[in-house]
């Protein structure tokens, strides 16, 4: 890699933009050759003129999504000045250096970047972590306990078996109209066009009706998966259920929660099942930590509910309902949530327990706000899950049912 | 369309023609807005609710004398009411026409009856016919409100600038539209049309930005209270709401306080005034209940120190 100044003697502008643009790659922001080629276009097109130009021409280019701007602006930082870059050099070969920087609280972005730069010059450090099974049904805590988790690898037969219970699976109100048109022999509109169309085929002697329907498709399908302590023994099936999901359908959005919110949309996306595992186990940082719900269906509700909810969203929450914390606060997010979905179903595993009753005070808080509360009887294996979310009768799923057992009891 | 202007030849000529239509723009969407008109690429903006993305394009048309022409995306747009349809109650009566005359041959009466005169025109169609030197802005707003399959159906119009009518051939633009593209993320846009535009996150302005927006567009306000209220919604914007007021609801409440005579922001006002400003009850109860009157006190205080 060059060390790069804005305006090079030798005119390797091009190089260097080119460059600049495999390094924004490995830093994980989405950059192909087109839109180097654009880059090098807009650059002559600007002309070189101050910094701050030279910064928002490539920034036009290459961000595509709002989420990439911390890191373009430190790549950006690191990669075009080019007294820093050596500082940077030095201080990576200099272990009294980086114990000085490390003090800096680190910018966004800023280790993806440098990983980007540097990658293989960095000593590697390896850590160990010991494993620890706790079994934790039943156990609460709101504390933030950040660790990571390997999932055994998903076999074969595991995965057939997964495809096929999800072709079966058909969740509930699955289906909304659109307002575009199937033809349709039986349909109630007629079709104008394809009837133009046919009649052409006679020249125009006979003009016979068509007919078209609607179509329908489903709806996009937002799940937001607990992942907390009590619910650790699950995860590892529900995250598969939701990797086979996402390959079924268009529209499905991720969210893991314990302690913190992550979307793992993209994660789940498009890959192999094993590998959307590892990379969700590299981006969550609280397996199996505490739990607060409250909170994360607060942030959801403010940063996400107005990005994935559109067009009439399903939301699927996975959660025993635990709650540590403030109780008034789950209510309120709750409320906000049900209010902004289509259909809010809640998935609850603990219900497999005989005796269950709705009586912690996070379960008491969420039932008056979910459409539908589904048990989950015994869940080993992905047929049990399927089996759950599909279709059932409304008594069975009615949150009031515990209401009611509720108020008897009190 | 007479008096189209030329395309500006610099970042510098582009803010200036931003500002000759009343719009503040920082350098950052000046460059991209120039890099889009110079390299004819549409341009994608992104940004919360009332920041002022739709106007760009508005400005745009004003400034630079083309025309304007708007398709605003819903849910279930098909290609029918944004691209074009056939007449039939015309082409039926063609028919019976070419029958009337003695025309049998079957290429004869279809190419009659699937004639450009029959064509409707909608917006997408409309925007490639415009003339060398003249291409019209075109403004797709709130792409996110659409479906997929609309949005793939533009890549076609936006990489290519053609549309194919299967029944006439592919119509190609003689000189590319200028396109603009909003929305408000509540979807995801697809990588694929992302990837032929130039991307701009429009961000809230900032204090002095936003002033200058107030003092152009509320020009009967009063100087101690524009400043007020810039600071007072800057403030806002600071706090966790559910939904933060962008720069239109800055400007209608400005525009209302100055209806309402005010010279000044006082706790009454802004309690019987904030529904301009705050559009969800939370948020209106939270301000109701001791923050508002901290921030106002916070502005007061700091416009004092300021003088």
């Amino acid at each position: 890699m060059a060390t790069s100044t804005i305006t090079p003697p030798d005119g390797r502008i091009a190089d260097n933009i080119l460059y600049f643009g495999r390094t924004l790659r490995k830093a994980g922001m989405r950059v192909g050759p087109a839109s180097v080629r654009d880059a090098i276009d807009a650059v002559l097109a600007t002309g070189i003129g101050s910094r701050d130009d030279f910064y928002w021409t490539l920034h036009s280019v290459f961000v595509k999504r709002h989420e990439d701007r911390a890191v373009f602006d430190e790549a950006f930082r690191l990669y075009w000045k080019s007294r820093e870059l050596v500082e940077k050099l030095i201080s990576m070969f200099s272990p009294v250096a980086i114990e000085n920087r490390q003090k800096e609280k680190p910018k966004a972005g800023e280790t993806r970047v440098s990983q980007a730069l540097f990658e293989g010059k960095q000593p590697k450090q390896e850590v160990e972590n010991p494993e620890v099974e706790v079994d934790a049904r039943f156990t609460l805590s709101g504390k933030e306990i950040l660790r990571s988790k390997d999932f055994a690898q998903m076999t074969a037969a595991e995965i057939r078996l997964a495809k096929a219970e999800i072709a079966r699976l058909k969740l509930p109100y699955d289906e909304v109209l659109t307002r575009r048109f199937r033809p349709d022999p039986h349909g109630p509109k007629i079709d104008p066009r394809a009837m133009m169309r046919g009649a052409m085929r006679t020249g125009g002697d006979l003009v016979l009706p068509r007919f078209r329907s609607r179509r329908t498709v489903h709806p996009p399908l937002v799940i937001l998966a607990d992942i907390s302590g009590s619910m650790s023994q699950y995860t590892r099936i529900f995250l598969h259920f939701l990797h086979a999901l996402t390959e079924d359908r268009r529209r499905v959005h991720t969210f893991l929660f314990g302690t913190r919110l992550t979307n793992i949309t993209r994660q789940m996306r498009y890959r192999d099942p094993d590998e959307a595992l590892d990379l969700c186990s590299g981006l969550v940082k609280d397996w199996s930590g505490g739990t607060r719900i409250g909170e994360a269906v607060h942030e959801f509700n403010r940063k996400w509910s107005r990005r994935v909810l559109g067009q009439g969203a399903v939301v699927l929450l996975i959660t025993d309902g635990l709650e540590r914390d403030d109780v008034a606060g789950l209510s309120q997010a709750m409320e906000r949530l049900h209010k902004s979905c289509r259909r809010l179903v809640w998935l609850n595993p603990l219900l497999r327990f005989e005796g269950f009753e709705a009586r912690a005070r996070g379960v008491k808080a969420m039932l008056p706000h979910v459409d539908e509360l589904r048990a989950v009887h015994n869940l080993n294996a992905m047929s049990d899950l399927c089996q759950s979310l599909g279709a059932k009768s409304a008594d069975d799923t009615d949150p009031r049912r515990w209401l009611d057992a509720l108020k008897r009891s009190a | 369309m007479a008096g189209a202007k030329a395309l500006p030849a610099s970042i510098d000529e582009t803010v200036l023609l931003l500002e000759s239509g009343d719009y503040v723009a920082d350098r950052a969407l000046a460059t991209v807005l120039f890099l889009a008109l110079r390299m004819k690429r549409p341009l994608f903006l992104e940004g919360e609710a009332g920041v002022g993305k739709t106007e760009i394009a508005k400005v745009l048309s004003k400034t630079l004398g083309r025309p304007l022409i708007r398709l605003q995306c819903y849910e279930g747009l098909d290609v029918s009411s944004a691209v074009y349809e056939w007449n039939y109650a015309a082409q039926m009566i063609e028919i019976r026409m070419d029958e009337a005359t003695g025309i049998t041959e079957r290429d004869k009466i279809e190419k009659n009856v699937f004639s450009e005169k029959y064509l409707i025109r909608r917006p997408v169609l409309e925007a490639l016919s415009g003339k060398p030197g003249a291409a019209p802005v075109f403004l797709i707003d709130e792409l996110d409100r659409t479906d997929e399959a609309f949005e793939a159906f533009l890549l076609e119009v936006l990489s290519d600038f053609q549309v194919t009518v299967p029944e006439l051939g592919t119509i190609k633009a003689e000189e590319p539209p200028i396109v603009i593209i909003t929305t408000n993320r509540t979807r995801e846009i697809h990588d694929a049309l992302k990837r032929r535009c130039l991307y701009h996150w429009v961000d809230y302005p900032n204090a002095a930005r936003e002033l200058e927006i107030i003092r152009r567009k509320v020009p009967a306000a009063n100087e101690r209270l524009s400043a007020e209220v810039v600071r007072y919604v800057q403030k806002l914007r600071e706090i966790e709401l559910f939904k933060v007021p962008g720069v239109a609801e800055t400007i209608d409440w400005a525009s209302a306080l100055t209806e309402l005579d005010k010279v000044a922001l006082d706790p009454e006002t802004i309690s019987d005034t904030i529904g301009v400003l705050l559009k969800y009850q939370d948020d209106i109860a939270r301000i109701g209940q001791g923050e508002g009157r901290k921030i106002l006190n916070e502005v007061k205080a700091e416009l004092a120190a300021a003088e």
